[in-house]
């Protein structure tokens, strides 16, 4: 199949930072499958996986198609190493309290909905915008990667309402995870230079335009939802989209890369 | 292995249960395709979506909570149904139904 060249063409680094991102959630998340606390839940965090890296395959292929040299999805999503990685640090952050590392048996569900809800509020902003990119492949995946996470966030959201509006229990555990996860969503606002240069060639969205309704939303539902906002600190702010990785990382590639690299060009 | 017995899971304990009904993108009506355990009927729809619909099965659901369903008593079999086994002339096979009709 050819594939016409668009006329903008966003560039390969920033189409790898979209790709990263879904990866690599898509991976955390695919951690649940048979060990969702109910079995719809089981279900739907593996539905809610498959989507994102189905995204991931979208935005690999066309990566790979714009570097050529042999490169594949499979060559990027497989054989690069943690500094080659784009995804914010929030995303490869295990399902767990801080400084559980590893731990499987650790896994909070409560961390995975507030995750899965601060990134889906993000996701919803910026794929509709980029619905309307000069790059027109690109905003075909951003058109259908958006009906994906408007479920996800409707999905997560329901989840966090409930939590935080629900028993002692529920509560605390969903606090402790937003207080955990929500200092982490500054990345989104920093600048790199993938993004930089997806702005200038037009084709991209300047992230930072799109934080008074992200806050927004993410105030809405945490009132319902009962929850506090931590306060805002002038801490550490974590710079996976630039390549700089937790430890944590590493585990979730080792685990996907594997297979890939034990039996590399194997086929089904 | 421990031989103990898990007790139930909390929420197929707390979560009372709905019936699910599909309608797929063909058929005119809803159709009974299984239960699920949900706090509340917008949280069974969205469970729903999940479990029933993930392989484009169906454009429309409804949840029903299966305490309102009210079934025949599986005991009443033989009064309940039986006695129409042998009046095939209830059905209306006897007419020729004019091409004009169509589906019926």
């Amino acid at each position: 199949m050819s594939v016409s060249t668009p006329v903008a063409c966003a560039p390969v680094t920033y189409l790898l930072h979209l790709a990263d991102n879904a990866l690599i959630l898509g991976q955390r998340n695919a951690e649940w499958c048979g060990h969702g606390p109910i079995i719809e839940e089981d279900l739907s965090m593996a539905n809610n996986a498959l989507d994102l890296i189905g995204q991931a395959r979208l935005l690999y292929q066309y990566a790979a198609q714009r570097i050529g040299n042999g490169a594949t999805e499979d060559s990027l999503a497989y054989f690069r190493d943690v500094p080659d990685f784009r995804n914010y640090t929030l995303l490869e952050l295990p399902h767990s309290a801080p400084l559980a590392a590893t731990a499987r048996g650790d896994r909070d569900y409560a961390t995975t909905i507030v995750r899965n809800f601060l990134y889906s509020a993000l996701m919803v902003l910026l794929w509709e915008r980029l619905s309307t990119s000069t790059d027109e492949q690109l905003a075909a995946i951003a058109a259908r990667s958006l009906k994906e996470v408007q479920y996800h966030l409707r999905h997560s959201r329901d989840w966090l309402v409930r939590f935080g509006d629900g028993t002692d229990e529920s509560q605390a555990r969903a606090q402790a995870a937003l207080d955990h996860m929500l200092p982490y969503t500054e990345e989104f606002w920093t600048d790199s230079a993938a993004e930089r240069e997806a702005v200038a060639t037009g084709v991209g969205v300047e992230v930072a335009t799109l934080r008074a309704d992200w806050d927004m939303l993410v105030a809405n539902t945490l009132a319902v939802a009962t929850l506090q906002r931590p306060a805002a600190s002038n801490g550490y702010v974590s710079q996976g989209k630039q390549g700089v990785h937790s430890e944590h990382l590493g585990f979730v590639l080792a685990e996907m890369q594997s297979l890939a690299r034990a039996h590399p060009g194997a086929s089904w | 292995m421990s031989t103990q017995q898990q007790p139930a899971a909390p929420a197929l304990k707390e979560w009372p249960l709905w019936e699910v009904f599909v309608r797929s993108k063909q058929g005119l009506e809803h159709k009974h395709c299984g239960s699920l355990h949900a706090s509340d009927a917008q949280h069974a729809l969205q469970m729903a979506r999940d479990v029933y619909t993930r392989r484009q099965e169906g454009v429309s659901i409804w949840v029903v909570p299966s305490a309102a369903i009210a079934a025949s008593d599986p005991g009443d079999k033989g009064e309940f149904f039986d006695p129409s086994a042998d009046k095939i002339y209830r059905h209306p096979t006897f007419y020729q139904i004019p091409d004009e009709v169509g589906h019926m």
